[in-house]
């Protein structure tokens, strides 16, 4: 029987090329590229080299709050702060996002309090928030469900007048799911307003990228028969600039893109992972020397826009952010044992009317003492 | 005889189908190197290599479409799907494929498959994991559905389940994986499969439960005996077909049955042993037939699963109202 193992796609892009779009290298120098130009103010990069340090506080404090049990579960995307925190920012008003289960990033800037985030992780709600009030829909955890919200979502914004457009988060693992795929095609076909948005972190679980793909997945676009690029997930810039350009171009009417942001989930899948059944740690500690946040502070501390008072403040202000996402978490409250019945159906039903009565008068007799 | 969990007895079963059948392939996303993410298949890919263990791409209706090429050519996939809440990519190929392909072939098309479900709440996981989706496949002809209650169940119910020539969809209390027991691992099952289970003999009343729920109705008759009642626990084991001669003896004798599950009640499994046992044993009947179930809501969040969750006080208050019926 031939070998089963495809070989290994992973190896192939570390430095910037025709297969990766990279303006800042890990070593904090900027690049230009041909394609993707981006210029912006010192303003606007002390902007982004905070986002990219308040998100991993985010993550920091989810992953501690875990472990000393205020949440149930926490997925971590520390290494994706620049994907998350470029793509984020690329979406103007108007552009709607259809997240994963990790893109906490994704949230914070769309301005969504992360301690919303917490209720279903706390186990308190299944998500809960207002996905139109902040343009972000709900977390989606069964794989790859989204992709196709947001491609449907994207065909209103077409046939309703909207300028926005609309994009789907995912994984290298969904990648493989038959709604991924279903989802590329009607984008296609009918020239959807949508970006694709993979982030690519080199794992599903404990499976390797290997198990899903034999080409880069950034590659799989032109079989569907839209772009797709890939870019270095670890460099903000580059991501915010290949992501505006795909939504600049899903915004005039030239359809879907494919992301692909090639990064590296450094952290175990959730809490209740452990990663070193499955991977080296060789290959996180390689991963470190890029990281997304580091290379920011080398570049503008190198290029002498930033001082240390500058990251000092940013820091407070992490810190200040923990507090408020820590104290917000100890206050959110449990639900009532009733609420289970509400919100089931926007028009209520008789079944649960009746059920509601009887959950009811059940917990009743536990006051009046009737039961053991 | 050995003291294992009830996750190891399955792995334990798993490795002996492996060891005795070569055609047995283990087939799933993460069951490799990880072992899967409870660690029932633990070690097995170390032991019979990637083309026995198989960590499939991530998509669920492949694991299942591939698995029905595989037994069409002779193999016998013992599939893993993740979660209960991740079977529905796959509900297409189990329903409209799997469970008619014997039918359609005219008996010429065996698919010995087996579908591995961890199911069923009380573990505190997010949405999505906690479900009970069990009456969807016992409704639908052509397919078997069985679930194990504890590790001596394990052990023998998924080596019985693989060897068997339809496809089952086997379901694992996953509230229960970490529950120790001794198991007697050598010589022969100890009873069919398809066999209900005198969980605890009884006279007043019949419980009637199955996979995560068994121990809780075995609490609640404790529980009850202490304030000498004597009731029956049946542990149903297969949900389809259901061992009726066992269930209907019982019944028979008692005049009183409570059917309990986590599953919401409505057009659900619970409804089926319900309207059976109105059916066949009217006039032996000393109360009307109760059920303790979820609600029918989504799963909740975690915080409130405990108030969704069949649980010994409930079980009680029924146990309680249909003797006083
Ligand atoms: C349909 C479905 N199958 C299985 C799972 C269990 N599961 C949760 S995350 C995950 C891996 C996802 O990998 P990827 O798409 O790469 O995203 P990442 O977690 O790396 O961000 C799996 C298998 C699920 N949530 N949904
Ligand atoms: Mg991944």
């Amino acid at each position: 029987m031939p070998d089963p193992t495809p070989p290994a796609v992973t190896a192939t892009p570390t430095v910037a090329g025709p297969e990766l779009v990279q303006l800042l290298t890990p070593e904090g120098e900027r690049l230009e590229h041909p394609d993707y130009a981006i210029d912006l103010t010192d303003d606007e990069l002390f902007a982004l080299y905070r986002d990219l340090v308040m998100v991993r506080r985010i993550d920091t404090e989810g992953f501690a709050l875990t472990r000393q049990g205020e949440l149930s579960l926490w997925a971590s995307l520390q290494g994706q702060e620049a994907a998350q925190v470029g793509a984020g920012r690329a979406l103007k008003p108007g552009d709607y996002a259809f997240p994963t289960y990790r893109e906490h990033g994704v949230a914070y800037c769309k301005g969504v309090d992360p301690v919303t985030l917490l209720g279903l992780w706390r186990g308190v709600s299944q998500g809960g928030w207002d996905p139109h009030a902040g343009e972000f829909h709900l977390y989606t955890i069964v794989i790859g469900s989204q992709t196709l919200h947001a491609t449907g979502f994207a065909m209103g914004i077409q046939r309703d007048g909207g300028d926005g457009a609309c994009m789907a988060f995912f994984g290298d693992g969904a990648s493989s799911q038959g709604d991924v795929n279903e989802a590329f095609v009607w984008a296609s076909v009918f020239n959807a307003p949508m970006v694709f948005f993979c982030q690519n972190n080199q794992w599903a679980i404990s499976e390797p990228l290997e198990r899903q793909t034999r080409i880069p997945l950034y590659q799989r676009a032109q079989g569907f028969g839209f772009p797709g690029v890939r870019v270095d997930g670890n460099d903000v810039l580059a991501v915010l600039a290949v992501t505006r350009a795909a939504l600049e171009r899903a915004r005039e009417g030239s359809g879907p893109t494919l992301i692909e942001a090639f990064t590296y989930r450094m952290g175990p899948h959730t809490t209740s992972d452990d990663p070193t059944r499955y991977r080296l740690s060789a290959d996180v500690e390689a991963w470190k020397l890029k990281d997304p946040i580091e290379r920011m502070k080398v570049y503008l501390a190198r290029s002498g826009k930033a001082d240390h008072d500058f990251f000092d403040q940013v820091e407070k202000e992490a810190d200040d952010l923990a507090a408020h996402i820590r104290a917000g978490c100890l206050a959110l409250e449990d639900p009532t044992p009733l609420s289970i019945f509400d919100n089931v159906y926007a028009e209520g039903s008789s079944l649960l009317d009746e059920e509601r009565e009887l959950m009811s008068s059940y917990l009743a007799g536990f006051a009046e003492g009737s039961h053991r | 005889m050995a003291t294992v969990t009830l996750a190891k007895a399955l792995n334990e079963g798993l490795r002996k189908t492996m060891e005795n059948d070569p055609k047995v392939l283990v087939m799933g996303e993460d069951v490799g190197a990880l072992g899967g993410v409870f660690r029932v298949t633990d070690g097995l890919q170390k032991d019979f290599g990637e083309d026995r263990v198989i960590d499939t791409p991530l998509a669920e209706s492949g694991i299942i479409g591939t698995a029905v090429g595989l037994a069409i050519r002779g193999f016998r996939p013992v599939c893993e799907i993740q979660f209960d809440g991740f079977v529905f990519p796959a509900f297409d190929q189990i329903v409209s494929q799997v469970a008619k392909m014997h039918y359609r072939s005219g008996g010429h098309v065996k698919l010995p498959i087996t579908i591995r479900i961890p199911y069923g709440g009380g573990i505190g996981a997010v949405e999505h994991h906690s479900e009970s989706p069990e009456s969807y496949f016992c409704h639908t002809p052509g397919l078997k559905v069985v679930t194990c209650s504890n590790p001596a169940d394990a052990y023998w119910m998924i080596q019985q389940t693989v060897a068997n020539d339809d496809p089952v969809v086997f379901f694992e209390p996953k509230r229960r994986y970490w529950d120790k027991a001794d198991v007697e691992m050598t010589g022969t099952a100890p009873m069919p499969l398809w066999k209900a289970r005198v969980a605890r003999p009884g006279n007043d009343l019949t419980l009637i439960a199955y996979g995560p729920m068994v121990k809780v109705a075995l609490d609640a008759a404790a529980a009850a005996a202490e304030e000498g009642k004597s009731i029956e626990v049946i542990d149903l084991r297969a949900l389809s077909p259901i061992d009726w001669p066992v269930v209907e003896d019982s019944v028979r004798r008692t005049g009183r049955a409570v059917v309990v599950a986590e599953a919401p009640s409505y057009a659900s499994l619970t409804s089926e042993v319900a309207a059976r046992l109105q059916e066949k044993l009217f006039y032996s009947l000393e109360a009307p037939v109760l059920r303790v179930t979820g609600y029918n809501t989504p799963f909740p969040p975690s915080r409130v699963e405990e108030d969704y969750l069949p649980d010994l006080d409930r079980v009680l208050d029924a146990v309680d109202r249909s003797l006083e019926a």
